[in-house]
């Protein structure tokens, strides 16, 4: 989630009533953002996703302001015409589709303005524009463009313009491999036969989105006052709600917000368009989900709260939010303004039988067993290593489930059985007291058709005894007081295994199922783990058996 | 405790120690007065000193002992004297070598002896005794007497007369005939206490160590007294075994789940993102569904949309246009994205699948969860890719917003914070949702413990086939264990060293 940064002077000046300190944390708090912390004049929160248009120090106290009840209801915001063009072209279709723009006039721009822009830019383009992908923004200084302004698409080579922090003209892929922002968005563009680019009438580049603007059209000066705003993208409706957050945010900065022109080969669009959304309002709907009971007038002033407006049982969405799906919307919104501290905490009435899931249960009857035997359980995790699974365990044709994307080598396979992290356990605790007798849980992973995933899981039980005296009949032992209190019938039958020693292994077979096996360990196999004293061990999959005792 | 009391609890070898302490004090004086051995009387001292009956300390002697040729020439007399005898005839040095019959280093150092004496007279080759050689042959040298008196027993450096000191000096200069030995004593010295015991009668004091079978059988026990034990004094410990401790903590907390009249959940850890991700309203293009953040299977890379069409179609919509009112996502939703593999990144997962179990199934029903879940994080102090999380879920068509925050509130309560605030959050699959600080009572701050909710209307619809509230809360329940163990490294949770697993306490909280 984003963490913003707002300048207190210009937060506070903007919601136009000052909080002592407590109350502003408090609030700031129950609005529905996280405060991290208040120090001297910054004041850093984080933005749930779903309030993108609280990500700037307008957005955020046009929002506060509503909430501590200074300034509530819809704000409206004037749009003039600016009767300019922006020609959308048909190259752009495949590689870019969606434009949208706007120009605001009249601001100032010194050193603290420009970095709240950037801000609200850079925040804007890694939550709704998901890193650049779903879209990008661009702001440009009006004084430096001339109408109308062409949105198309051109073979790299043929686009050149000097990008931004660039002392040199370069063509549009070696923007992608020498300039520094465009090696970091290379990969929303390579490989395209075309890239999208902004172009004003004298043929000037303004921009290579998502990656870059031109540094002679493209950057915003403390001499600019009137500004060119685009975003560009794949999906319109993210488009316009970045685009709408944006002005509205520069209009609380003084500016006059004024539209122009979008022409699509096939439709005329006029952006921004900053008339609220309609949404039925379901007041006995939004008091049953919170067991509430607000008269329509309670709701309205709370729904004023958070910066709605209302009119004939329809709430006026802001066009800055995007986050209003359902009728559920308003009812968090009611509640936060509410306040989630005044809400009478009750119970359900409604009475249900608690249970403990039975296979669990049968695993703290294993459990105790070994416990009473003296064994400690270990808790190991799922994820290991390939080579500890197959290899080290002379088992070099064993193929576990691998995983894509681990951040770490030691850890990039599922694993498809216990007893190497068991073994692993001991070459951990060499330092430690022997004999060491380790029992633990833990599903093995198989690929299996049969399931949804085409993944197998199996719960498993392992044992495993490090000692100078652990040997077959230990492990033996073990199994026998196991089953035994579980009243299985069953035996061992001799069989080959590469992890252990030839003839010292068996599969344990209950009413003719196997179910796992049971031995000493391969010299070769410890010594793999550098292990100084014999193994004994047994591995059984717990669920067959639990099967089994559950069909009696 | 009395001095009869203390006493009472005397081993056997303090009993025999004890009273040697009456005229003997150090170890070897006792070693000798009750034939036991260093180690066992050595033991007793401590005992006796443990029971502030005797203060210790050590004593270090050098004591002079015979050496090899020191123990010969003891009783058969020095080389000089011998090689003096011989020389009662003038003769050659061949000659007295061979007649002596001394070795040739032996017959060197006994020459040079005499010589500096003046015992011999040395011309033109030939050697003869003096004057004064006949009278040193006559008397009983300093060295002899030293010699002799070692014989009988070492002695202590420390104390020689002027002559054995001297005679010490001589003998330390020639080899082998007497050595320096460092011995290290230990004095027992009665204390106040020891003194006052020593007047109790040991004979009234019970002496039996151990109750036997025997002493049952034959009713022998009736005529013996058992000596006491120093109850208060340690013994060496003993392992045992025992459940991991995150596990103790688990039992725990499913107990309060269960008390609660909540139905346990499990399910499998890997799953399709369609149950983890989609059925949860969580958008394809979501960050969290990035490869950095959720682990991706690479083979099967892809598994199978479940066998219920109509709730895979409900998802679609709900994704793609809206259901139940809900205007969506707005984007194409791909059936693909949905089929790929993850490990799960949450418990909800297994709320979900419940929910469709549920589906057409009219019943209030309450249900919990507390198992592993994977993000992909690399390993470090407090980040694990493997965690544990706990879920709750309820069904009920009356339930509302201020039931979630009452079961919160017991919930919590029951886990030992009483005291818990709630704060406004967002999750995607939840709304109303809120974020749960608990006061911790002995740091005396707020905690941030998880997140809770009421599914949204594009979960509940598509998986359970109405809009009924499903209140849903899922702390993470790994700060609480390490709160209680004092853990500050996650990776602590799962190290399985097996010292900290037979030391760690075991789990009890109120």
């Amino acid at each position: 989630m984003p963490t913003v940064t707002l300048n207190k002077d210009v937060f506070e000046e903007l919601v136009g009533k000052k909080l002592p300190a407590d109350e502003l944390k408090d609030r700031i708090s129950m609005l529905g953002t996280d405060l991290e912390g208040i120090e001297g004049n910054e004041i850093h929160v984080e933005v749930f996703p779903n309030r993108p248009d609280m990500l700037s120090e307008q957005g955020f106290a046009r929002a506060f302001s509503s909430f501590i009840g200074h300034k509530t209801g819809l704000r409206q915001y004037d749009v003039q015409s600016s009767k300019e063009k922006v020609i959308v072209e048909e190259a752009v279709s495949d590689v870019r589709p969606y434009t949208v723009c706007a120009i605001v006039r009249g601001l100032s721009f010194d050193d603290e303005r420009i970095r709240e822009v950037i801000q609200i830019q850079e925040k804007l383009h890694v939550t709704q524009c998901r890193k650049r992908k779903k879209g990008a923004i661009g702001i440009y200084p009006l004084e430096a463009i001339t109408f109308p302004v062409r949105f198309t698409a051109l073979p790299p080579k043929e686009i050149t313009f000097q990008p931004l922090e660039s002392d040199r003209e370069m063509d549009g892929l070696q923007v992608l491999s020498a300039h520094p922002t465009g090696r970091d968005y290379a990969h929303l563009l390579e490989g395209l036969e075309k890239f999208p680019v902004f172009i004003d009438a004298n043929d000037e580049v303004l921009s290579m989105p998502p990656v870059i603007n031109s540094h002679k059209t493209g950057r915003i000066t403390p001499t600019t006052t009137d500004v060119f705003v685009e975003c560009s993208g794949f999906d319109m409706k993210t488009l316009s709600h970045v685009l709408n957050i944006i002005v509205t945010a520069l209009a609380d900065m003084g500016g006059k917000i004024e539209s122009i022109e979008v022409e699509y080969p096939d439709q005329k669009l006029v952006t921004p368009d900053l008339s609220p959304a309609r949404m039925k309002f379901d007041l006995a709907y939004v008091n049953k989900r919170l067991g509430l009971t607000l008269s329509e007038e309670e709701a309205v002033t709370l729904l004023g709260k958070m910066g709605f407006g209302y009119e004939a049982g329809e709430v006026l969405i802001p066009a800055y939010r995007a986050d209003i799906l359902h009728q559920i919307d308003f009812a968090e919104d009611i509640a936060i303004a509410y306040g989630y501290e005044n809400f009478q905490e009750e119970l359900c009435s409604t009475a249900t039988v608690g249970k403990e899931d039975l296979f669990e249960r049968f695993k703290n009857i294993v459990a105790d067993v070994l416990v009473g035997q003296g064994l400690l359980e270990v808790n190991t995790f799922h994820i290991t290593d390939r080579e500890l699974q197959t290899e080290r365990m002379r088992m070099p044709d064993l193929v576990p489930i691998a995983l894509k994307n681990s951040l770490s080598a030691d850890f990039d396979t599922m694993r498809a059985w216990l007893l190497p992290s068991m073994l692993h356990v001991f070459q951990n605790n060499k330092h430690n007291e022997y004999p060491q007798s380790i029992f633990g849980f833990g599903s093995a992973f198989v690929a299996d058709e049969s399931t949804e995933s085409g993944i197998g899981e199996q719960p498993r039980l392992c044992v495993a005894h490090c000692d100078e005296a652990a040997d077959y009949t230990y492990a033996r032992q073990m199994l026998d007081s196991v089953f035994g209190a579980l009243a299985l019938d069953y035996g061992v039958e001799a069989v080959e295994h590469p992890s252990y020693i030839p003839g010292r292994v068996g599969k344990i077979v209950v009413e003719g199922t196997d179910v796992g096996f049971i031995g000493e360990l391969h010299p070769e196999v410890l010594d793999n783990f550098k292990l100084d004293y014999p193994v004994c061990a047994l591995e059984v999959e717990l669920r067959k058996i639990f099967d089994k005792k559950n069909k009696i | 405790m009395t001095l009869q009391d203390t006493v009472s609890t005397f081993t056997e070898l303090e009993r025999k120690v004890f009273p040697a302490l009456a005229k003997e004090h150090l170890l070897s004086g006792v070693c000798r007065a009750t034939g036991l051995s260093q180690v066992e009387v050595m033991r007793a001292f401590q005992w006796l000193g443990n029971k502030q009956l005797v203060t210790l300390a050590p004593i270090v002697k050098e004591m002079i002992q015979l050496d090899e040729d020191g123990e010969k020439y003891a009783k058969k007399g020095l080389p000089e004297k011998a090689l003096l005898r011989v020389t009662d005839t003038p003769s050659s040095i061949p000659d007295l070598m061979e007649k002596s019959g001394l070795g040739k280093q032996e017959f060197n150092v006994s020459l040079g002896v005499l010589k500096s004496k003046a015992a011999i007279l040395m011309d033109k080759g030939q050697v003869s005794m003096t004057v004064a050689g006949k009278a040193f042959l006559e008397k009983e040298t300093l060295e002899e007497k030293f010699l002799a008196k070692l014989l009988k027993r070492a002695l202590p450096r420390e104390g020689l007369a002027d002559e054995e000191k001297f005679a010490l000096d001589t003998l330390l200069k020639r080899k082998r005939i007497v050595k320096v030995q460092v011995s290290k004593d230990w004095k027992a010295e009665l204390t106040d206490d020891g003194k006052e015991a020593q007047k109790i009668d040991f004979g009234s004091i019970a002496t039996e160590e151990r109750l036997t079978s025997q002493m049952l059988k034959d009713g022998s026990w009736k005529d013996k007294s058992f000596r006491a034990f120093d109850v208060s004094s340690k013994v060496p410990r003993k392992t045992y075994g025992k459940r991991h401790f995150v596990n103790q903590a688990n039992a725990y907390a499913k107990q309060i789940w269960i008390d609660m009249g909540f139905e346990e959940m499990t399910g499998t850890f890997s799953d399709t993102s369609f149950w983890v991700f989609d059925a949860l309203f969580t958008a394809q293009d979501h960050p969290v569904r990035e490869l950095q953040d959720t682990f991706y299977i690479a083979a099967p890379e892809k598994g199978r949309l479940p066998e219920q069409a109509d709730i895979v179609a409900a998802v679609k919509q709900a994704h793609e246009s809206g259901i139940d009112g809900s205007c969506g996502w707005q984007y194409s939703w791909d059936e693909e994205d949905a089929k790929q593999n993850v490990l799960r990144t949450h418990t909800t997962v297994l709320s979900a699948h419940t929910l469709a179990k549920l589906r057409g199934v009219k019943k209030p029903g309450k249900y919990f969860a507390l198992s592993r879940v994977f993000r992909n994080e690399a390993l470090d102090w407090k980040h694990l890719f493997e965690f544990q999380q706990t879920e709750g879920i309820v069904i009920d068509p009356d339930a509302n917003f201020r039931h979630l925050l009452g079961y919160l509130k017991q919930f919590f309560a029951k886990m030992g914070f009483p005291e818990a605030r709630f704060r406004p959050a967002y999750f995607p699959y939840t709304e109303p949702s809120v974020e749960i600080d608990v006061y911790h009572p002995i740091k005396e701050e707020w905690m941030e413990i998880g997140g809770a909710g009421i599914f949204r209307p594009e979960v509940t619809v598509p998986l359970l086939g109405e809009d009924i509230p499903v209140l849903a809360w899922g702390p993470g329940f790994d700060r609480i264990i390490m709160d209680f163990y004092e853990i500050v490294d996650l990776r602590d949770m799962y190290k399985n060293d097996l010292k900290q697993l037979r030391e760690m306490k075991a789990w009890f909280k109120a």
